[in-house]
């Protein structure tokens, strides 16, 4: 009865949300939108194109027109790394690892050790690339992190080098500000493109971009990492 | 009104999803909805690269599938069950 009622509430909003949506002006048919209402022409012209040197028009927007949100959710993310390591990590010794009810077989701890390079090289291509296909800092520096997490779950002893991983994101975060600074000495604003803007499509060009971008993947895979390794190790000493 | 394969493809996964959805929904043991949640964001994945948005795809295969998911199976697998009364 309470399927059969959950059914019919479902099949009732789809209809509405249908019926809403297929006549709404705002919200045309697949294919239909003329970009140019929505996004300004600066950043789909082809000539800005080969300034900002980027191939992936997405990074282009969020690392070269917009590197100063970027920065700012990098920042979210520091904060929200910062509020799980003072919940779970603020009491040594306290509480041992999280024990979980099975434990990993030698099938799991050979077979994840193999993927684990795989998954690593895969995440820096992304990060690498950034610039030229989909992809970027930001899901390239999660894949660092799930790589992490599958070396935890195939050995219960395993411990990462959480102190070397804090390190790096501040080496990282750090330098991605110096260069913005670098931006405002070499050029007009922060965050500037300074280096030369070089041939669209290969690995160098595109300037800051990819620097940028490497550095946002090391930040947000060490930070993830550290998130991980506090969830699973809450209140163990380092 | 014809269909092209685009259309059939975009139905055929529509219709897919809100299947999993409901399986993830209703299903008894919580590791099968994790499961299934895990197949949806596989599925959306789908549609992500349908709709010609690759970076977004990139992102929900990371998040949705591998990670979300990895922290649902950790914590299921480290919570015990209490006996109820």
């Amino acid at each position: 009865m309470k399927n059969i009622l959950g059914l019919f509430v479902a099949l009732l909003l789809g209809v509405f949300i249908i019926l809403a949506l297929d006549t709404s002006a705002s919200f045309p048919e697949f294919g239909d939108i003329d970009l140019t209402e929505r996004v300004s022409d600066e950043y789909l012209d082809g000539n800005n194109i080969d300034d900002v040197g980027s191939a992936n028009i997405v990074t282009a927007i969020v690392v070269g027109y917009r590197g100063f949100d970027t920065l700012g959710e990098v920042t979210v993310l520091f904060i929200s790394a910062l509020g799980v390591a003072l919940v779970f990590g603020g009491v040594p010794n306290k509480q041992n690892r999280l024990d979980l009810k099975f434990k990993p077989n030698f099938m799991l701890k050979t077979g994840s050790k193999i993927i684990f390079g795989f998954i690593l090289v895969t995440s820096l291509y992304i990060i690498f690339h950034g610039h030229l296909s989909p992809g970027g800092g930001f899901p390239g520096g999660a894949m660092i992190a799930s790589a992490i997490l599958l070396l935890y779950l195939s050995d219960d002893k395993f411990r990462s080098n959480v102190k070397g991983f804090k390190l790096l994101e501040g080496i990282a975060g750090s330098l991605f500000v110096i260069i913005g600074l670098l931006g405002l000495v070499f050029a007009t604003y922060f965050l500037q493109n300074f280096l030369p803007a070089g041939t669209v499509g290969e690995i160098l060009s595109a300037g800051i971009i990819p620097i940028i971008y490497v550095l946002i993947g090391l930040k947000v895979g060490s930070e993830i990492s550290g998130i991980v390794d506090n969830f699973l190790t809450e209140g163990e000493s380092v | 009104m014809t269909m092209t394969l685009f259309d059939v493809v975009s139905t055929f996964i529509g219709v897919l999803l809100i299947a999993i959805a409901f399986l993830a929904l209703n299903s008894n043991k919580l590791i099968r909805a994790v499961l299934y949640l895990s197949a949806l964001s596989m599925l959306t994945v789908v549609a992500f690269v349908l709709m010609k948005a690759p970076d977004v795809a990139v992102t929900e295969a990371v998040i949705g599938s591998g990670l979300v998911t990895a922290l649902f199976v950790f914590t299921l697998l480290s919570v015990k069950r209490r006996e109820t009364k």
